[in-house]
């Protein structure tokens, strides 16, 4: 098979550039932290009243700067819509959906994820600055969808 | 190729193709330009609502989503499937010189693809299918919605049935040849399709419409969700064979040049096949329920499926620029002005060719990982897709329908000149629009949302927002000229068309070309391995361990 030069070292130097983006985008998973949802296990949207935490949402403070926020999304609205954690909180999010599928992206942070009914959907982040962030539904879910948002407020400790 | 007969009506005399198959053909891509027309018609009407200006009580549509259903399943499943069914079955029959083995298949197809189509149109139109094109459970339609797009689907699969009993026999005939170039494209697309779109077929038929008829109480909604994206990422491919397969196989003969290296085209064009099913969860990296190990692998995979994408950069660009210097065109970039930019086919798929490198580029950050937080849904992702199938793809389908067109109705294009214009319009207007969704979608916002009412509308959103109205309005102008020039070209055209299909020649006789290259099954056959390897553990892990409990809502 013929391979003229030129194009022997295009495909050289696309096999480095593709290997060391990917490189990359790994060393950012472990190296970093920087991951992605992961299987967080599942619950039936019908027994949420019963079936902990998701029968209390709210923000729990789990003490040494742990919080953790149990969210449940239904259209077209997360509950709790307002939540407020200090600044230096290690926050874990715990989300599920009563009804259809919604996302849940809070701009300004790594935080973007979908939110199902019948999963479990497990974020955990860092908040370090104090200040406020908008939280926005990002998965159409019917035709209030672009009201479905919410508030988090960083205070000062 | 064209008579005038008697009554001095032009009736063209195609090689080849029966009068029957050219009734099909035109008939596949007239409804893919009505498809065209009105799923582009609500395109400024979103592009608009952006900037806060919301005229949907003009559009006779129930809801911003109602239109945007309109817009994503016209433009992305009908548009392209109807015009690649035409230009595949015309490929098919020129490629092997002979007409589709079987007359009644090739009606059948194309009766199923249709049926399909108004059957899913009908509660599309009435406002009680509203779940956008992606169709995610558990927002429910009625049960026509997927009904019809089955139909569609089971429809492409006869039309490639009837293409590879053409290949058998044809290959009977000529043993020892090598499979015509663009006749092997059309089959290596169809090959491709074949295994992707059983994703989808599963998901419908399985899951979807014994649900929406009440059959079942509840449904598994990750498992529909991943075998949607099992079918919606090689559906990508679908969409860009057929570009490819233009761009490789004729647009060197359209700019005077040369196929650079016939093995590397065939080589890129095959490895599709095994490299476009294992990616699937590079849609869903943000999705609960898929372990990160398994979007690892994907990820892996989605990084693998660009290098025959840079193969394909490469041969593509080193075939046109044989033309260039062909025509006198001198100096590292001096050929490429030199390319018949007068041609309007050549200039709308070279226009494609230079957005679809900056869409490829936003596709590499979409599919990396982690850095996929930072768009995810937003309106990248959406400007992402304007450059690649409303723009690579879409453009390009245009570019061909400009010799194609004329080709089948023996009637010369009705104005080049506006030809001309209709594509620097499109990619004038894809440039401003796709700039301003990358760019919204850099500021974070949502995609697939009504910007107009949404309280949380940023001041930082408006600057990009013009762009992305501005662009919507100058593609609208655009595809206005494109089906004009069409419909004046079908009925008030009265010179006859001078073309043929475009058919490139190799640059070299590669003899020695590795027979591996000129055969479809062990190809197959290893993608069939890679693919299952790749999803049934995870498929077959939400199928036993998630519930099937989820019922139905309509939310619109």
């Amino acid at each position: 098979m013929h391979i003229h030069a030129y194009e022997r070292f295009w495909i050289v130097l696309m096999t480095v550039v593709l290997a060391v983006f990917l490189g990359a985008v790994v060393y950012a998973a472990y190296g970093m932290g920087i991951q992605v949802p992961t299987d967080a296990g599942q619950v039936s949207p019908d027994q949420l009243a019963s079936a902990p935490p998701f029968n209390e949402p709210g923000v729990k403070d789990l003490g040494g700067g742990f919080y953790q926020v149990v969210m449940l999304a239904s259209a077209f609205q997360f509950e709790p819509g307002e939540i407020t954690v200090p600044a230096g909180s290690d926050v874990e999010f715990v989300l599920t959906s009563r009804d259809v599928i919604h996302g849940f992206r809070v701009p300004g942070t790594t935080i973007n994820a979908m939110v199902m009914p019948g999963q479990v959907t497990r974020i955990l982040y860092r908040f370090d600055e104090p200040g406020e962030y908008t939280f926005m539904c990002h998965e159409y879910c019917g035709t209030g969808h672009h009201v479905m948002s919410g508030r988090i407020v960083v205070t000062a400790q | 190729m064209t008579r005038a007969n008697a009554a001095g009506s032009l009736s063209p005399d195609i090689p080849y193709v029966p009068a029957g198959s050219r009734r099909i053909i035109l008939a596949y891509l007239t409804l893919a330009m009505v498809a065209l027309a009105l799923g582009g018609l609500v395109g400024p009407f979103q592009a608009l609502n952006s900037i806060g200006v919301n005229l949907y009580d003009y559009l006779p549509v129930t809801s911003y989503y109602h239109g945007l259903t309109l817009h994503g399943v016209l433009l992305v499943l009908v548009w392209t499937t109807f015009f690649i069914a035409g230009f595949l079955s015309l490929v098919t029959i020129h490629g092997f010189q002979r007409p589709l083995s079987s007359r009644g298949l090739e009606r059948l197809a194309f009766w199923s693809m249709t049926l399909g189509l108004l059957v899913a149109a009908v509660p599309i139109l009435l406002n009680r299918a509203t779940v956008l094109f992606t169709a995610y459970p558990p927002l429910r339609a009625h049960p026509a919605f997927y009904i019809g797009l089955a139909l569609v689907v089971i429809g492409t699969w006869l039309l490639s049935a009837n293409v590879f009993l053409t290949y058998r026999d044809w290959r009977r005939e000529n043993p020892g040849k090598r499979t015509p170039l663009i006749a092997f494209g059309a089959m290596v697309t169809l090959a491709m399709w074949d295994l992707a779109s059983l994703g989808i077929a599963v998901e419908f038929v399985a899951l979807l419409i014994p649900w929406s008829l009440g059959l079942v109480e509840g449904t598994n909604v990750l498992l529909a969700r991943s075998l949607f994206w099992f079918t919606g990422h090689p559906i990508v491919y679908f969409w860009l064979l057929p570009t490819y397969l233009s761009w490789y196989f004729m647009m060197p003969k359209q700019v005077g040049g040369k196929l650079f290296s016939e093995s590397l085209a065939r080589l890129a064009f095959l490895l599709f096949i095994p490299m476009s099913l294992p990616v699937g969860f590079h849609h869903q990296y943000t999705d609960p329920g898929v372990p990160t190990s398994w979007k690892l692998v994907h990820a892996f995979f989605t990084f693998v499926v660009f290098f025959p994408s840079a193969l394909t950069m490469f041969t593509v660009l080193a075939s046109l620029e044989t033309g260039g210097r062909a025509r006198g065109g001198k100096g590292a970039v001096g050929w490429f002005f030199r390319l018949p930019w007068k041609d309007p086919s050549v200039t709308a798929q070279l226009l494609a060719m230079i957005l679809f490198a900056l869409g490829g580029i936003s596709g590499l950050i979409n599919a990396s990982y982690n850095l996929n937080l930072s768009v995810h849904n937003t309106l990248w992702v959406v400007g992402h897709f304007h450059l690649t199938v409303g723009t690579a793809v879409t453009l390009s389908f245009m570019g061909i329908t400009y010799w194609l067109i004329p080709y089948l109705t023996g009637r010369a294009l009705y104005s080049p000149g506006m030809a001309r214009l209709q594509a620097w319009l499109w990619f004038i207007g894809m440039a401003l629009m796709g700039r301003g969704q990358h760019w919204l979608g850099i500021l974070d916002a949502p995609r697939r949302t009504m910007l107009s009412d949404a309280p949380y509308y940023a001041a930082e959103w408006l600057t990009p927002s013009y762009l992305v109205a501005a662009g919507g309005i100058v593609l609208t102008v655009s595809g206005f000229l494109y089906l004009l020039n069409m419909a004046l070209t079908a009925w008030a055209s009265r010179v006859p068309a001078q073309v043929e299909v475009p058919m490139a020649e190799p640059l070299q006789d590669e003899a020695a070309m590795p027979v591996a290259l000129d055969r479809l099954r062990p190809w197959v056959v290893g993608s069939a391995i890679l693919t299952a390897a790749a999803w049934v553990p995870m498929l077959w892990y939400m199928t036993v361990a998630h519930p099937w409990t989820i019922r139905g809502f309509t939310m619109w």
